[in-house]
């Protein structure tokens, strides 16, 4: 069953530049690391994917083995983990995560 | 299920014995807590990297008893 669920993961995270792994959805969040990692993407303003962990349990056990990290929300950019809302907060007050996340097509509007 | 925050500290400590440790109980309900955990280990790792050496401090009740946890980490000055 980890096997499935890993490799579901590997193709979430293979096929959408920004995933977030989470419990609720973006305009329902079931959980206040949750919410706050939406609501920094969300003032970033970059696109992103978002699984419902709580809609899937073989995906909301599988993430913590896959990213070897114990908690969920669990954020994903371009394949790589970065890693959970207190990291993406710290990130984000860096200014790392606006580069990190910003378009890379230099002819959109900011 | 609720962890004391006496307890969170002591298994951090006795992870990262150098490390200074600050628990602050968000909801008053012993059961919303943030970390800020200070060591000198914390050297040359990335912030996922220090995160993972107080996460495994704390091994299976993260996620179990301890279910919410803002941990945020640093170096000293």
């Amino acid at each position: 069953m980890t096997d499935t669920a890993h490799a579901r993961i590997q193709d979430l995270v293979k096929n959408n530049a920004v995933v977030l792994f989470m419990k609720g959805t973006p305009l329902f969040p079931q959980c206040g690391f949750s919410s706050r990692a939406v609501a920094i993407l969300e003032r970033i303003g970059a696109p992103y994917e978002s699984v419902d962990v709580l809609q899937d349990q073989e995906i909301r056990q599988g993430i913590k083995s896959f990213s070897d990290w114990p908690t969920i929300p669990q954020l994903y950019v371009k394949g790589e983990f970065l890693g959970g809302s207190d990291i993406m907060m710290e990130m984000y007050e860096a200014g790392e995560l606006q580069q990190l996340l910003a378009p890379q097509d230099a002819s959109s509007a900011g | 299920m609720a962890m004391p925050a006496d307890e969170i500290e002591l298994l951090i400590r006795a992870g990262l014995p150098d490390a200074q440790v600050r628990i602050t109980d968000l909801a008053g309900d012993g059961n919303h807590y943030a970390a800020h955990v200070v060591s000198e280990s914390f050297r040359g790792m990335n912030r996922l990297a220090q995160q993972r050496a107080v996460y495994a401090t704390l091994g299976e009740r993260m996620g179990n008893e301890l279910h919410a946890l803002q941990l945020t980490t640093a170096v000293p000055n």
